[in-house]
Formats: structure tokens, sequence, C-alpha cells
């Protein structure tokens, strides 16, 4: 397949235009970190998008970054550290789930996915820090969208849109995202526990309270046994973690105001080992080493998590093929299944549609991927707006196409 | 300002239409008389006044479809309307017009603290949603200060912000689900009690497009369990550039108050004689930093505020020792517009957003501006977020003030464009803003947002000549559409 690396912004808009009067398909690729998040992509080239790297501007005390889009996450992370900040939304890090090495993702990447990790419950996801981009649509068009500020309702939120849109709208070129001052401490508390109904009132005991819960994840007994923190790992039981972050004695504080029930088996992590553990829980494949299984990525209101995982169980050949953990408080469900047949999509969505929210597979096969929605089947009126949505920024459909919704050919 | 013109064939068939409506929505859920539809004629941007052709006050979704159905297959246009406190003109009716009162959406409907979230008709105000969930202790997070008034459904509009979304989020943030009606009467709903999308954020699109894209008629928030503790400090400076650094200072250090106003020398006295806050009058900036939290972490702060303060040259700091005096520095900011409505007829409140560290600069501006075109100017200042809202001062009555105004208000977002902001940080561009767009997006940035309007409203039908310059002026004035002798976007529907 022909690679295509424009150098410049003038380069893309023309290599993407004339793509569109040739009518060929094109994948867009800047890390290559998530190729294989979503459908397999039907392109007839690649759209090499690398040489859109490095920090534009940032002035951490503006709480702006502004980068050219295929910036690798890496660089933005120590950028960010030197002035103790941080992308709030806490951007996973996908790679080994795809058997791939750690930290080849980008900053455009974890957009154009919309990629947010355990701090959502308290931050938001990157849709909610990312503000402003300039690129390509389908039309060969050079536009821009949001701005470089923090507060900004100047037209359409369009940033809000390419965020998750799977660079099947535009190609982006530069961007500009909102950073927040790092926290100085984090502290875990660890909560022992075998019920996921149980653990998951835990959780919002601990998120409904004023302590500013920035993490609320619960392990079930049989991958506590997986994580390299040997607190979680040789507790014996499933285990509710609830993540405070802060200054030193603030986090103390909230630490105490979160008393439990003196019979609970219970612990607090210090910081490094906190670090660890969210980390693993955020990049998924530490808790779910499982690398031949489907991975489902489940969001769900919170108090529904254990019926989807019910549910996918219930239709699973074994039980065992099943491997679940829960974040965001329970409304957050990463599925390991078993990868033949559907990978228990008709179960997990049927489960998703009775409580309302959206599973994505975010791991399986091809074969699986093609005939599988990855993505949330949308209703009808929805999934016609969503077209007509496609078409205002690619109407001859050649960015990214087959990568959200099966699309027929030309 | 130049509004679409009115179309002659549904004035003409006006009898016709509003018995039709009175089908859809029996009884007093349609307004035809003249004196009653008066009070629709304007929002909070006053200086506009528009009589609507008629007025429909829905009470259920499914009128609210059977309206937009019969509108589009009749290409009546509407407009939709909350509380009417849009400062940008948003909710303006056109004399060809239905405008569509939200007001009797007016109930909660579902209190799910498991799930940390409010679901409520459109048409609750802000401040009703709080009011449903505090006395279990929770909030909902953005409280733009109009929040006794105005409507939920118009805050998804204009994802409105207040002095706390520094820390907790504009609307947009704080929005889980919506249940919208498109102008072809199709009921859709995006979100709900679960995070994020699965498909197109089409939610982060529809809050914020001004009711452009589509009439909100149920919205699911999230609630915020209130911070343990709540702690302000005022501090005086005797320049706003001093105040400026603190600021810079305060984000600096890795501090996100909940709250971080300033105010110039005539917003505090204004302020003050309206509120009696206590502000000091020997200043040039007020500062209110608001920290929350847990009990512990808010004293830290509030040392390392002070601290920061009197490195940063404050001539005063106090801080508040009570919860009524919290409330009552808080009190003066949140009367600045009145404040200001006490001391001159009229007052133009602008609202762009800039780089923080140009504030100095554009103060300095906006202060050469008022001399140049003759009229008064105070500053508040959602200073956190850049968010500068100049309040110009004039007389209505005479029409030159009111030009001069405007023209006063353009200058000042251009110069907020120019040092890197945008013409609006939570008013909405409405038809205030709407001729300013292109100092901000050319053409093709703009054609893009028209074709995703397109996508939602195929006939423009739904609140047109707000916020995009009228499409068939820019025809007229060629300069947009034709460039290089070729026919731009000769393929957008023209409205
Ligand atoms: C004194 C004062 C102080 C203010 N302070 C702030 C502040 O601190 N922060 C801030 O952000 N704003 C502030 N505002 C502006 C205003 O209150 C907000 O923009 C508010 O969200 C408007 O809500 P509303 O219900 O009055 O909407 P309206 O004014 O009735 O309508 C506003 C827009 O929303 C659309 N709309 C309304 N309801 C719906 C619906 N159900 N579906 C689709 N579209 C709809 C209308 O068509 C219109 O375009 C202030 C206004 C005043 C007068």
């Amino acid at each position: 397949m022909e690679t295509i690396r424009p150098a410049s912004v003038a380069d893309l808009a023309a290599a993407i235009a004339s793509a569109q009067g040739a009518g060929t398909t094109l994948a867009l690729t800047g890390g290559g970190s998530k190729r294989a998040l979503g459908r397999p992509v039907d392109a007839a080239a690649t759209l090499d998008l690398s040489a859109f790297s490095g920090i534009v501007d940032y002035q951490p005390s503006e709480l702006v970054l502004t980068a050219r889009a295929a910036t690798p996450m890496a660089e933005i992370a120590d950028a960010l550290a030197g002035a103790h900040q941080i992308l709030a939304f806490e951007p996973p890090d996908l790679g080994r789930l795809y058997g791939r090495k750690p930290g080849g993702g980008t900053l455009g990447g974890a957009l154009a996915a919309n990629l947010a990790g355990p701090r959502r419950v308290k931050s938001g996801a990157a849709r909610d820090h990312f503000l402003g981009f300039s690129g390509v649509s389908g039309r060969g068009e050079i536009f821009k969208g949001g701005a470089k500020v923090v507060k900004n309702v100047t037209g359409y939120d369009l940033p809000k849109l390419m965020a998750g849109s799977f660079g099947t709208l535009a190609a982006f070129d530069t961007v500009t995202v909102k950073v927040m001052p790092a926290p100085a401490e984090v502290l875990t508390i660890l909560i022992g526990g075998n019920d996921a109904h149980a653990a998951i009132r835990h959780l919002a005991w601990a998120l409904n309270s004023p302590c500013e819960v920035s993490g609320a994840a619960y392990l079930p007994a049989e991958l506590t046994c997986h994580s390299s923190v040997h607190l979680v790992r040789g507790c014996g039981t499933g285990v509710a973690a609830i993540r405070l972050e802060g200054t030193a004695n603030s986090v103390a504080a909230r630490a105490r105001a979160l008393a439990t029930d003196s019979s609970l088996w219970r612990y607090e992590l210090p910081s490094e080992l906190s670090r660890t553990l969210w980390a693993e829980i955020r990049d998924v494949v530490d808790i779910l080493p499982y690398p031949a299984s489907a991975v489902w990525r489940v969001s769900v209101p919170p108090t529904a998590g254990p019926d989807v995982v019910d549910a996918a169980r219930a239709a699973a050949a074994s039980a065992q093929d099943v491997a679940a953990y829960y974040d965001w408080g329970g409304g957050l469900v990463w599925l390991a299944t078993a990868p033949g047949g559907d990978s228990g999509a008709a179960a997990i969505r049927a489960a998703v549609a009775r409580c309302g929210g959206h599973a994505t597979l975010v791991r399986a096969p091809d074969a699986v991927r093609a005939l599988v929605p990855v993505f949330e089947p949308l209703a009808g009126p929805l999934a016609a707006l969503a077209a007509r949505v496609k078409a205002a920024f690619d109407p001859a459909r050649i960015l990214n196409r087959g990568r959200m919704v099966a699309e027929p050919g030309p | 300002m130049k509004m679409p013109a009115p179309d002659e064939a549904v004035l003409s068939r006006r009898m016709q239409i509003v018995a039709d409506l009175r089908r859809i929505v029996p009884g007093e859920g349609v307004i035809d008389a003249e004196e009653e539809r008066r009070a629709y004629e304007c929002d909070a941007l006053s200086a506009y006044r528009q009589l609507p052709m008629v007025v429909v006050l829905p009470s259920t979704t499914a009128q609210v479809a059977a309206v937009l159905r019969y509108c589009h297959e009749n290409r009546v246009r509407v407009v939709p309307r909350g509380a009417g406190t849009s400062l940008s003109g948003g909710a303006l009716p056109l004399a060809d017009g239905v405008l569509l009162g939200m007001g009797k959406f007016n109930r909660i409907l579902d209190v799910d603290v498991a799930n940390r979230c409010v679901v409520a008709q459109p048409g609750v105000t802000n401040l009703g949603i709080t009011n449903a969930v505090q006395h279990l202790g929770y909030y909902y997070a953005p409280d733009p200060s109009s929040q006794i008034a105005c409507t939920i459904g118009g805050n998804v509009a204009e994802n409105s912000g207040g002095v706390h979304c520094l820390k907790y989020g504009l609307t947009t943030n704080n929005v889980l689900g919506v249940e919208f009606v498109t102008m072809e009467g199709e009921v859709l709903r995006l979100g709900g009690k679960h995070l994020d999308a699965g498909g197109y954020d089409m939610l982060g699109i529809v809050v914020g497009s001004e009711g452009l894209l589509g009439v909100v008629t149920e919205v699911t928030v999230r609630i915020l369990r209130k911070p343990e503790t709540a702690r302000a400090v005022l501090i005086g400076f005797p320049s706003s550039e001093a105040g400026g650094e603190c600021v810079a200072a305060v984000i600096g250090a890795g501090i996100i108050p909940g709250g971080m106003e300033m105010m110039d020398r005539p917003a505090i006295h204004a302020a003050e004689a309206f509120a009696k806050a206590g502000y000091p009058l020997d200043v040039e900036a007020l500062l209110i930093v608001e920290l929350d939290g847990p009990a512990g972490e808010v004293d830290e702060l509030i040392q390392a505020v002070e601290g920061i303060a009197r490195q940063h040259g404050a001539t005063h700091v106090r801080i508040s020792a009570s919860e009524e005096e919290r409330l009552l520095f808080w009190a003066g900011r949140k009367s600045a517009f009145p404040a200001i409505g006490r001391i001159s007829p009229d007052y133009l409140c602008m609202d762009g957003t800039i780089p923080r560290g140009r504030l100095s600069e554009v103060l300095r501006r906006i202060t050469q501006l008022s001399a140049e075109h003759r009229l008064r100017v105070a500053n508040v200042f959602h200073a956190g977020d850049g968010n500068l809202h100049p309040l110009i001062m004039f007389d209505a009555n005479d029409p030159d003030e009111l030009t001069r105004a405007e023209a006063f208000g353009a200058d000042i977002l251009r110069t907020c464009v120019e040092v890197g902001g945008v013409l609006t940080g939570e008013h909405g561009v409405g038809i205030e803003k709407r001729d300013l767009m292109d100092t901000m997006f050319d053409d093709t940035d703009l054609a893009l947002q028209l074709r995703l309007k397109c996508a939602f409203d195929a006939e423009g039908l739904l609140n047109p000549g707000k916020v995009f310059p009228v499409l068939h002026r820019c025809a007229e004035l060629g300069r947009v559409i034709v460039r290089g002798g070729k026919l731009r976007f000769a393929d957008l529907p023209r409205f």
C-alpha cells in the first residue's frame, strides 16, 4: 500500500484534496499505536501524519499547551512534568494491550480516540480538555475549530466532535489542550471484599463524599493476583480502590474522613505504589493479561456495571471465559471474553441497552471486528445524523473509511 | 442588526398557522394576542426587540416534536427560548417565526444519588437543580450569576459558565445527556447516565449550539457533593498588572481555586455602593479567590494564596472568617451587573476571553477605547480562566450612544481576538457577535460549521440569523463567497 507522508499543512491539504478528487481512501496514522482500535480500515493508501510533531507553545500559567498533532505522548508528558503539570484526563497507554511497545501514542491520537483514564470521574475525558485544533477536512480544506484559551463558546464546539471521531472527519495538524497542575501526593484506600455490588456501593460512598475522589475501581479476586503491587496481589480477595490526590496533609485528612467499618480489610497505599496500581488499572493489559481474548470497554451508569458482567457470563460457554473489572465507580467495565463467535457482543449489548450506555470492542481479531460492530450501533435516526455529519466534513468518505461503522464502497 | 427577511408567504398564512398550532398545543399554550406576545419580544440583550409571529408553550416532548414537524413541513422558522436571560440575543424572536417557550418543562424527573445525577426538564432553573438535591448535600456546579432565573435548557444551549467553572467546568463538562428534537420532529437521545459517547460526540456539539441544532426537551446533569468548606480571600492591589501577576502566580503554584474573580476600580466602586460588601475603595484591582474542599486543605491553600498575594504587592488582604462573610464577598461580585445598572441607564456586557498573560495590555487598550468612544466602562473578570466582562455604560435612548457602545464593544472583542483570545467565553455569539465571527474564523471555518448546521437542520429553519452571518448577505458582499473568480461553497444552502 502506498504511504503518503506530507511535511507541511499545505502538502497535507493537497494530498487529501487529490485523494478526494480521485476517490482514493486514506488510512490516517500518527504513531500507529491504536491502529487495531476500531474496525479494520478499508484504504488504498496510508496517510502518515508523523511529520506533524513537536510542541509549539506551552505556557504553564495559562494552563494551555499547543503541539503538532503527532507529538509523542512521552514528549508531552516530559514537558508537562517539567512544570509539575499533567493531562488531567490521564490518557491510557494502550500499546501493550495491542502487543506493541508502550509509549507509541501521540497527542492527536489520544484526542481522536477520546481516551480517558481513571480520573475521568473527577476531571473528564480527552473531550473535556481538547480546546482547539487546526487540520484538513476530507474536502482537502485547511480549517480550524475551537481556540487556544481555556474558556470559549464561539461557534460550535468542534473539538468535542473531533474527540472520538477516530480520524474519520479530519486530519489534525496542530492541537491545543488544557493542562492541569500535577497532584503532589497520591494515596489509595484499598478495601477488601468479594461482592461486586457491595464494592460499587463503597465506591459510590467515596465518590459521593466531599473528599474529591479521583479514582474509584474494583478488581475482583481472580484479577487482583495480576497486579504488581504486592498488597493487591497477595490480598486473596477482591479489592475496591479509592484514590485521593493533593497535598500531603489534605490527602491524609481525606483518608481519615473516609473511615470504614473496622471489620473490613483496609489498607492505604502510599504515592509510588498508588501510581503503579492506577497505571495498571488505566492501561488494562496488566489486569487483563490474556493476549488471546477479546477486550470490551463498556460505559454504563455506575450501578449497572455488574449487570453487564453477569449478562456476559450468562451468555458465555463457561463463566471462566469472562474476566472483568470496574473503573469509574462501576461505570466503566473492562471485560475480557473468548474471542470466537461474536466475542459476547449480543449479550453485552443487550445488557447495555437495558441500562443505557455503550460498549466498544477494543480488541479482537480482525475477522471479528469486521463482523461485530466495534462501536455501539446507533439507533436509526442517530445513525443517519452521524452519516450526515460525516458527509459535512468528508463527503467522499475517504478518511478512515469503515473505521467507525461499516460503510459500503463508493 | 440585519435579520433574515420575513417570509411574506408565512406571514400571509399567519391565522391558519396559529389555528393549526392550537390543534397541536391546545388551550393557553398558543399565544396570539399582541400584548401577551410583547412579553417575549426580547431577551436580556434588550436593545434588540422583535415581536414574534406567535408564541407556543408546549408541555410535552410529543408536542415539541409535532410543532417542529409542522413548522418544518410549512417552512415556518422557530426560535427556542428558556428564561430569556441570554446576553447575546440568542432568543430574539423573528417576525415570521414561532417563539417556542420551554417554560412549562419545569419538572425534576429523577434524582439518582447512587449514579450522582439529576434528570430535569429544560425549563427547570439552574438553581432549581441545586435546590432539588441540596438537602442531600449535593449541588450542580456551573453557577451563572443569573442562576435563579436562567433555565438548564438555556444553559445547555449557551454552554454557560459561572464563577466556579475554572475548577468544575462549564455546562458541557457537567451534562451527561439530553433528549432533543430536531427541526424535522425527530426525538433523539444523546448520552444518559453514563459517560462519553460510543460514536461521534453529538452531545458535545449540541451543548453550546445556541438553539440552532435542535430543541432540548430533557437534560441529565451530574451533581457533586458540596465541598466540606469554602473560604474566600479578598485581595486589593494598587494596579491591575499586580493583580494579573498574582493570578498567574497562584496557578503557577499549582493551585486551582474554586473561583478567582477580579474587578477594576469602577466595578469595585459600583458593586460596593450597591451591595455594601466591604470592598476596599482605595485599590485599582480587587481579587476574590475562593478555595473549597476539605477543611485542612483549604486552610493550607488560603495561607499559600495570602503569601503569593503579599509577594505581588497586595495592599489589602482579608480572609472570610465566616460563611456570612464569604457570601458577602461574593454578593458584591455577583451583583456587579445590577450595580452598574444603577449608575447607568443601560449597559452592554461583553464577554471575550484572553490569554491571562495579556490582561494588563488589554485593560490598557480598553481604557483607551473608552476615551475614544466617550463611554464609561467597568471591568469584571473571571480571572482564573481569562474571561473578561467589560460593562459598557450608555443610554439607549440616545441612538448615538447605542451606536458608540456597540462600536466600543466590537473594538474590545477584536482586541481579544488579536491577542489570541476569543469573542465569547460563556454568553454565546447570538446576534450580538454574529458579524464579528469572521475576525476569528475564515470562510472555510465558517462554511464547515454551517455544513454541520445543515446536517441537523437542512432548511435553516431553527433560530436563523443567530451565530452565523446571514449567508445571502455574504453572497451580496461577494467577499466571502467569491474567491479568485470561483464560486465557493456553491453547494451550500442559502439561508
Ligand atoms: C444578570 C445576568 C447574569 C448572567 N450571568 C451569567 C454568567 O455568570 N455566566 C453565563 O454563562 N451566563 C450568564 N448570563 C447569561 C444567561 O443567563 C445564560 O446564557 C443562560 O444560559 C440563558 O438561559 P435562558 O434560560 O435564559 O435562555 P434564553 O435566554 O431563553 O435562551 C438562550 C439561548 O438558548 C436557546 N434555548 C433556550 N432553551 C432551549 C432549549 N430547551 N432547547 C434549545 N435551545 C434553547 C435559545 O434559542 C437561545 O439561543 C447572565 C445573564 C444575566 C441577565
